[in-house]
C-alpha cells in the first residue's frame, strides 16, 4: 500500500510537470494550429538561461528568474519573426517540417555549448516546503513546481478569458480570417503566442532542471513527450492538457513500478496510438468532424 | 524514330501523353542512358574504395528518401516514423538471412515486404486522421519500433544486435565495395525505374489528387483509405528494402541508428531535395550523405590542428545543426528544393541570352 500511494505521488507530481510543460504547447497550437516539434528545445533553452545566469553569472535568484522570463519572452519574439513569420500562408505541412527542423537546429546548438552532460542548479529552494506524510515523503521541488504550476494556470486562464489580447488569441485560433477582418492584428498574436510559449517553456525547463538537473536530451525528450499528454487531453484544452499530464504521469509511474521499468518510457506512446484510434480529439479537445 | 531535337521555348503540348512522358526530348533519354552506363560499367571500376563507399551509402539512402517522398511529396501525408522503418528492414533483412537461411536477394525483397506490412498498419490511423494527427501516430510509431528492437531480445538479439552472413548472387561473393556497387547501384536504378513509372501512372496521380485536396479526391471516387495505406505501403517498402540493403552492407547491425534523428535526416533529404519530385529525393541524399562525410572528414581535420586540440569537437551534435539550420533555410529560402534549383538552372541555359 505505501509502495503504491509512493507510486501515485510520484506519478502525480510527474504528471503535474508534464501538464506544465504541456501549457507552452497548447499556447502554440490554440493561436496558430501550428504542432511544435521543438517544444523540448524551448524547455532546454529556457532552462539553460536560467544555467548561466545562475551559476556562471551568479546573479541573485530572483533576478536570474526575472531576467529569464524577459529574455525568453524576447527569444520567443525573435524565433517567430526570424522563421515562422516567412512561412505564414503557406502549407501546414512546412510549418510542422520547419518546428523540425529548428528542433534539431537548436538540440545541436545547445550540445554543441553546453555539452550531453547533466548540469545542476544550486540549491535555493527551502526546505520547509517539503512535507513529510508517515512513509511517504514529497520532495519541496514537487510542491514548489505545483504551486509554480497553479499560479501559471490562473494566470493564463484569466488572461485567456478577460484580457484583450487573450480574446485576440482566441479569436484568432478560432477562425483566423474572420477575425483578420474584425481588425485583429493576427501576426502579433503569432508573435505574443510564440513569446508566452517560450515564457512557459523556460518556467517548465527551471522546474524540471531543478528536479533532474538539466540535461539536453533528457529535456528534448520530454518535449516530445507532451504529444501523449496533449493528444489524451484534446489538443487545444489548457485544462485537458493538465488531466492528460497527470495521466500519463500516473500510468507511467506504475507501468514502471509493477510491469517493468523499460516499459515505462513507450507506454505514453502506446496510449497515444491507442487515443488516435479511438477517440483522436481527445478527452476535452474541440471536434471537428470531418470525414475523409 | 524521332529526331534528336532541343526544348523548343514555350508548351506547344496538344495531348496528355506529352504532358506525361518523363523525359521531353531524346537528349534526356540519351544523358539517362549515358548516366546509367557510367554507373554501371565506368564508376564501379575507376571509383577508389572510399568513393564507392560513399556512394553505395548515397545510393541507399536515395532508395530510402525516394519511399519517403512518395508519402510525403507526392501524398501529403507527414511520417516522422521512416527511420524506425528503415530499422525493421534492416532487421527484417537480418533476421530473415541468418534465423530462416534465405539467400540475400530473397531476403533483401522479403525484408521491404514486411516493413511494407509494417508500415501498413502504422498507417491505419490515417483512415480517421488528418496530417497533423497523423505525424503524432508515426512519431509514436517511431518510439514503439525503437523499444521493440531493443527489447524483443530473441528475435533482435538486443543491444548487441546481429551478425549477417556475406551476401552472394548467383554463387558470387558482392561482400566487397566494389562488388555491392553494382547490387546498390542496380537496385537504385530500378527502384528509381519504378517510382517515376508509379507517380505518372493512375495511382501517382491519386496521391497527388490526395495531397493537394482530399475532399475533392473523395469528391472524384477516390478510395482515401485505401490509397493513403497503399502510399504508406509502397514507402515503407522502400524503406525497406534500402535498409535490407544498408543491413547487409555494414554486416552487423544494433539498434542505434534507428532512431528519431534518421527520421529527421530523411525529412531533411526530401525538404532540401524537393517535395514531390523522385530527383529531388536523389539530390537531397547526394547533399545529405556529402554533408554527413565532409562534417566528420573537416572536425577530423579540426581536431588535428594543434591550435583547436583542447577543444573537443563531437560531430553528432553539428551534424544535428547543420541538418537543421539546411532545413530551415531550404524552407523559407527554396521550399522547392534543389531539384527546382537544377531545373531554375537549366532552363536559363536553355533561355540564354533572355531572362526568360
Amino acid at each position: 500500500m505505501e509502495f503504491f500511494a509512493q507510486l501515485f505521488i510520484n506519478g502525480l507530481s510527474i504528471g503535474f510537470l508534464y501538464a506544465l510543460s504541456a501549457l507552452g504547447f497548447v499556447m502554440i497550437f490554440k493561436s496558430s494550429s501550428v504542432l511544435n516539434f521543438a517544444h523540448g528545445e524551448l524547455l532546454a533553452l529556457g532552462a539553460f538561461f536560467f544555467l548561466i545566469l545562475s551559476v556562471w553569472a551568479k546573479l541573485p535568484i530572483v533576478l536570474c528568474f526575472l531576467v529569464t522570463l524577459v529574455g525568453c519572452f524576447a527569444l520567443g519574439f525573435i524565433i517567430e519573426r526570424l522563421f515562422l513569420r516567412p512561412l505564414i500562408g503557406e502549407a501546414l505541412i512546412e510549418v510542422i517540417m520547419l518546428t523540425v527542423g529548428l528542433s534539431a537546429m537548436f538540440k545541436g546548438l545547445m550540445l554543441l555549448i553546453f555539452g550531453g552532460n547533466l548540469h545542476n542548479y544550486p540549491d535555493f529552494l527551502p526546505e520547509a516546503l517539503s512535507i513529510q506524510w508517515g512513509a511517504i515523503s514529497v520532495p519541496s521541488v514537487y510542491v514548489s513546481s505545483f504551486i509554480i504550476g497553479l499560479i501559471f494556470l490562473g494566470v493564463f486562464g484569466f488572461f485567456f478569458k478577460y484580457s484583450s489580447h487573450g480574446i485576440y488569441m482566441r479569436s484568432v485560433a478560432d477562425h483566423q480570417p474572420a477575425a483578420l477582418s474584425l481588425g485583429v492584428n493576427v501576426r502579433r498574436v503569432f508573435a505574443l503566442s510564440w513569446a508566452i510559449a517560450a515564457v512557459v517553456c523556460a518556467m517548465s525547463g527551471i522546474v524540471l532542471g531543478i528536479i533532474n538537473g538539466i540535461n539536453v536530451h533528457q529535456l528534448s525528450t520530454m518535449g516530445l513527450k507532451v504529444f501523449p499528454v496533449v493528444i489524451l487531453g484534446g489538443l487545444d484544452s489548457i485544462g485537458g492538457a493538465i488531466l492528460g499530464g497527470i495521466i500519463i504521469g500516473l500510468l507511467e509511474n506504475f507501468t514502471g513500478g509493477y510491469i517493468s521499468t523499460s516499459l515505462r518510457e513507450v507506454v505514453p506512446y502506446i496510449v497515444l496510438v491507442l487515443i488516435l484510434l479511438v477517440k483522436p480529439y481527445g478527452l476535452f479537445g474541440s471536434e471537428e468532424i470531418e470525414r475523409v | 524514330m524521332r529526331k534528336l531535337r532541343f526544348r523548343p521555348c514555350g508548351n506547344f503540348k496538344e495531348y496528355y501523353e506529352q504532358e506525361l512522358t518523363i523525359f521531353e526530348t531524346d537528349f534526356g533519354r540519351m544523358w539517362m542512358w549515358i548516366g546509367l552506363f557510367l554507373l554501371l560499367f565506368v564508376v564501379p571500376f575507376v571509383g577508389s574504395p572510399y568513393t564507392l563507399y560513399v556512394l553505395n551509402n548515397i545510393a541507399i539512402a536515395a532508395i530510402a528518401a525516394i519511399g519517403l517522398n512518395i508519402l510525403i511529396g507526392y501524398t501529403g501525408q507527414i511520417s516522422l516514423g521512416h527511420g524506425a522503418f528503415f530499422g525493421v528492414g534492416a532487421y527484417s533483412a537480418a533476421i530473415l538471412a541468418t534465423k530462416a537461411g534465405f539467400p540475400f536477394w530473397l531476403s533483401v525483397i522479403l525484408a521491404g515486404a514486411v516493413t511494407a506490412i509494417v508500415g501498413m498498419i502504422f498507417g491505419i490511423p490515417s483512415l480517421r486522421l488528418k496530417h497533423l494527427y497523423l505525424t503524432i501516430a508515426t512519431l509514436a510509431g517511431q518510439f514503439i519500433i525503437e523499444y521493440v528492437l531493443v527489447h524483443w531480445e530473441s528475435l533482435t538479439g538486443g543491444a548487441e544486435g546481429i551478425i549477417l552472413p556475406e551476401p552472394t548472387i548467383f554463387g558470387l561473393n558482392v561482400s566487397a565495395d566494389r562488388a555491392f556497387s553494382w547490387v546498390v547501384f542496380f537496385s537504385f536504378a530500378v527502384m528509381c525505374w519504378m517510382a517515376v513509372n508509379l507517380a505518372r501512372s493512375r495511382y501517382g496521380r491519386a496521391f497527388v489528387a490526395i495531397r493537394d485536396n482530399d475532399r475533392a479526391a473523395e469528391g472524384m471516387g477516390i478510395p482515401l483509405f485505401r490509397y493513403k495505406l497503399l502510399s504508406f505501403g509502397i514507402s515503407s517498402f522502400y524503406a525497406g528494402f534500402a535498409g535490407g540493403l544498408w543491413a547487409y552492407y555494414t554486416v552487423s547491425i544494433t539498434p542505434e541508428p534507428f532512431t528519431l534523428f534518421l527520421s529527421i535526416e530523411y525529412i531533411a533529404m526530401i525538404i532540401i531535395g524537393g517535395l514531390g519530385s523522385i530527383s529531388g529525393s536523389v539530390f537531397g541524399a547526394v547533399f545529405i550523405i556529402m554533408l554527413n562525410e565532409i562534417l566528420s572528414q573537416a572536425t577530423q581535420y579540426i581536431m588535428n590542428l594543434g591550435a583547436f586540440a583542447g577543444i573537443a569537437l563531437t560531430v553528432a551534435p553539428l551534424r544535428e545543426f547543420v541538418f537543421g539550420l539546411a532545413i530551415v533555410l531550404f524552407l523559407i529560402f527554396e521550399p522547392r528544393g534543389l531539384a527546382e534549383v537544377w531545373r531554375i538552372i537549366r532552363s536559363s541555359f536553355r533561355l540564354w541570352p533572355f531572362a526568360y
